[in-house]
């Protein structure tokens, strides 16, 4: 009875921390400026089907792509047995599902078992391809410090966690074999059957002659997976990892327009109809922007910010950026991070737009106010990476979550030739030359037709 | 050579049923003026009823959005399509990836509706209705040749076999660079890095992306966008290959195989 009101308690506790970190990213997506995806809902649904649930751009990588579908279809399948688990532990019973399920019981839990070790393997993969072999994406400046910890700790929890599982399972199997286990409807000393665990059990714990530690060592597996499964749900949303869930929205949101077409604000729009029309009354909207392009987040679209919190920090983007590759500082994974942690401060500070949308913090707290005072540009990335990008899109195309880089640069390169004209010295004499002589160049327009008078 | 302008047409009466777009380069870049007129040439050769805007013709505003600076790109896309929209153009050809990207995606938003066609999708086309028809023993046949993608007719808006198309019509030798298609390299010049000096960093992209066409053992690198063409250019002329080695665009190259 204990043990169910615990297993309770530890249930609530860990879904109201999820949900509240889950309610406060919301709210920091919310942030960001309006934008319209609600259309072409049936080729949203077949793009997210492809691409977060099929996997699909992952595929552009084999080796990786079916390491990470073994943890990945392990992780859907055991939210099975995870519905055993939760029911056990508040009901109190034990393998409820086994007498109920019969033989498709052994099936399940031996193809999850299976799809375990599979997982196994491919996390000790993941961790010698991230701590051992030099595989450059996870060695860039971006990747130090905690971004590294974070990629190794859910590793390291992966691997907690399979052990749990055949500990539990291991340790069940032996019991059995003494016909001493607890399972419902278990008869006699049999075998439950399992792929691996009715082999792998024996040969771990065989040697135990004590019924009674057997069934301790039962329990820490038991209890030692959902304590791990609680862990990772309240770890998820600080954790790169919360791309197993905002994958899902992110591509469903996904950019449906061709890769090269990007927005033509309507409040520059209004602008230019007015210079061009002195008749023209420019539209009044009052949830126009307050600035041309962006400085800060608030200034992006919710679905930039949305990417942000889908990223898992892979660097297929950066592993394929020209200028990268070439030793410039422009990192498109930097880009999105940023955007993440930028919004991370805000949320710790409990900064909030004003009317005008400027962060602002409450008065009398310093360093929230040092916070306030910070902003995506500036901060957090520089216009030496701004002006790197060369907008050929690879980081968009290699994304398997389809993140966008490219639109936040755009939008940061717009404020800062709009809004502070800053801007390298060649850009101000090709805006020059195009709006004097229509031309990026300094050629005189009446010599645009030149070309023709050769043979 | 004779191109008739939009103007001329509509002087006479007559809306052409294509507008070719020439482009900043098109009309100015000396390299790239060869090639606005081997397209012309084929063109004519096709009879296909079309005009160029010519003087009226002004920068479609790429580099200044790409660049960041939408004001002036707004500016000269609806200037443009004043002018477009006053010859009732329909449909454009345009051997500029940039123009082409601009114009097809970027003018709708601003009043600009057209059906906009890059180069290599008119070539392959004709091609395709048996209309252009190869030499016997072309110049190209049997030869290496490699396709560099332009990410703006590539990437941005999914553009790969029509180029390739093109090429496999000359029977030529045609081997691809292990970054290709989507994977394509950038040349280096998007996003308006044409007009401005690279950032600090150990190496030039045409530099990397040149190598690598190079190490397909390709004579020719065929281009399909005009600031390709001049990074791979100074690529090729940075490995002091220009003898061995010759840049060239789509139009060129089979203008010079076609009967």
């Amino acid at each position: 009875m204990i043990s169910q009101i615990i297993f309770l308690l530890l249930t609530i506790a860990a879904f109201y921390v999820f949900g509240r970190q889950v309610m406060a990213i919301r709210k920091n997506i919310s942030l960001g400026r309006p934008e319209d995806r609600s259309d072409r809902k049936n080729e949203r649904i077949q793009k997210m089907l492809l691409v977060a649930f099929g996997q699909q751009k992952m595929f552009k990588r084999l080796l990786p792509a079916t390491m990470h579908l073994f943890i990945y279809v392990a992780f859907v399948i055991t939210q099975i047995e995870l519905i055993e688990i939760f029911v056990d532990g508040i009901a109190g019973s034990h393998r409820i599902f086994y007498p109920l399920l019969g033989g498709f019981y052994t099936f399940l839990i031996s193809f999850i078992e299976i799809l375990s070790v599979l997982a196994f393997v491919a996390t000790l993969v993941f961790l010698a391809r991230r701590n051992l072999l030099k595989i450059p994406r996870f060695h860039k400046d971006e990747m130090n410090g905690w971004p590294k910890l974070d990629g190794n700790i859910i590793l390291y929890l992966e691997i907690l966690l399979l052990v749990f599982i055949f500990t539990m399972n291991g340790s069940d199997e032996v019991l059995y074999r003494m016909g001493e286990t607890h399972a419902a409807g278990a008869m006699g000393s049999g075998s439950f059957g399992f792929a691996v665990s009715s082999w792998l059990g024996p040969a771990l714990f065989g040697g135990i002659e004590s019924e009674s530690t057997l069934h301790l060592l039962e329990r820490i597996g038991w209890w030692g997976h959902i304590c791990v499964v609680f862990g990772f749900l309240v770890y998820l949303p600080i954790s790169k990892h919360f791309h197993i869930i905002m994958a899902f929205p992110n591509t469903f949101y996904s950019d449906l327009k061709p890769a090269g077409q990007f927005s033509s604000p309507e409040n520059i729009q209004e602008e230019i109809k007015a210079i061009m029309d002195p008749d023209y009354t420019p539209k009044e909207d009052a949830n126009a922007p307050h600035r041309f392009g962006a400085k800060d987040v608030t200034d992006l679209s919710w679905k930039a910010l949305m990417d942000a919190y889908t990223c898992t920090e892979c660097g297929r983007c950066t592993s394929v950026c020209p200028a990268n590759l070439t030793g410039k500082k422009l990192s498109p994974r930097k880009i999105i991070m940023d955007v993440r942690d930028r919004l991370e401060e805000i949320q710790k500070y409990q900064l909030q737009p004003d009317d005008s949308g400027v962060i602002t913090a409450a008065e009398g707290n310093i360093e929230a106010q040092e916070a306030a005072g910070h902003t995506l540009l500036g901060h957090y990335v520089s216009e030496e990476e701004l002006r790197a990008c060369t907008t050929c899109n690879a980081c968009v195309e290699a994304c398997p979550v389809n993140i966008n880089p490219v639109t936040p640069i755009i939008e940061l390169r717009r404020f800062l030739v709009m809004e502070e004209s800053r801007m390298p010295e060649e850009w101000g004499s090709m805006s020059m030359n195009i709006e004097n002589n229509g031309a990026p160049w300094a050629f005189p327009a009446s010599d645009r037709f030149n070309w023709a008078s050769e043979e | 050579m004779n191109i008739p302008t939009m103007a001329d047409k509509a002087a006479e009466g007559k809306t052409p049923e294509y507008l070719f777009w020439v482009g900043c380069a098109g009309s100015y870049d000396a390299r790239y003026q060869r090639v606005t007129r081997a397209f012309a040439k084929i063109l004519i050769q096709m009879e296909i009823d079309f005009a160029v805007l010519g003087p009226e013709e002004t920068c479609n505003g790429d580099p200044a959005k790409r660049a960041g600076n939408e004001f002036l790109f707004q500016m000269q896309a609806m200037q443009n399509i004043e002018v477009m929209n006053m010859y009732e153009v329909k449909k454009i050809i345009t051997a500029c990836p940039h123009c082409f990207n601009t114009l097809k995606n970027e003018y709708p938003a601003l009043g600009g509706d057209y059906e906009v066609i890059h180069h290599s999708t008119f070539l392959q086309s004709l091609i395709h209705e048996g209309r252009i028809k190869m030499k016997e023993g072309g110049s190209f046949k049997g030869k290496k040749i490699t396709y560099h993608d332009s990410c703006y007719i590539g990437r941005a808006n999914g553009i790969y076999e029509a180029p390739r198309q093109v090429l496999e019509a000359l029977d030529a030798d045609l081997t691809e660079m292990k970054r290709c298609r989507t994977k394509g390299l950038c040349c280096g010049a998007g996003g308006a890095q044409m007009f401005k000096e690279a950032e600090k960093g150990n190496r030039e992209i045409n530099v990397e992306r040149t190598e690598e066409a190079l190490g397909t053992g390709a004579q020719t690198i065929a281009v399909a966008c005009p600031f390709c063409m001049t990074m791979m250019a100074d690529g090729v002329k940075h490995f002091e290959k220009e003898e061995e080695v010759k840049v060239l665009d789509l139009a060129e190259i089979l203008a010079e195989d076609m009967e």
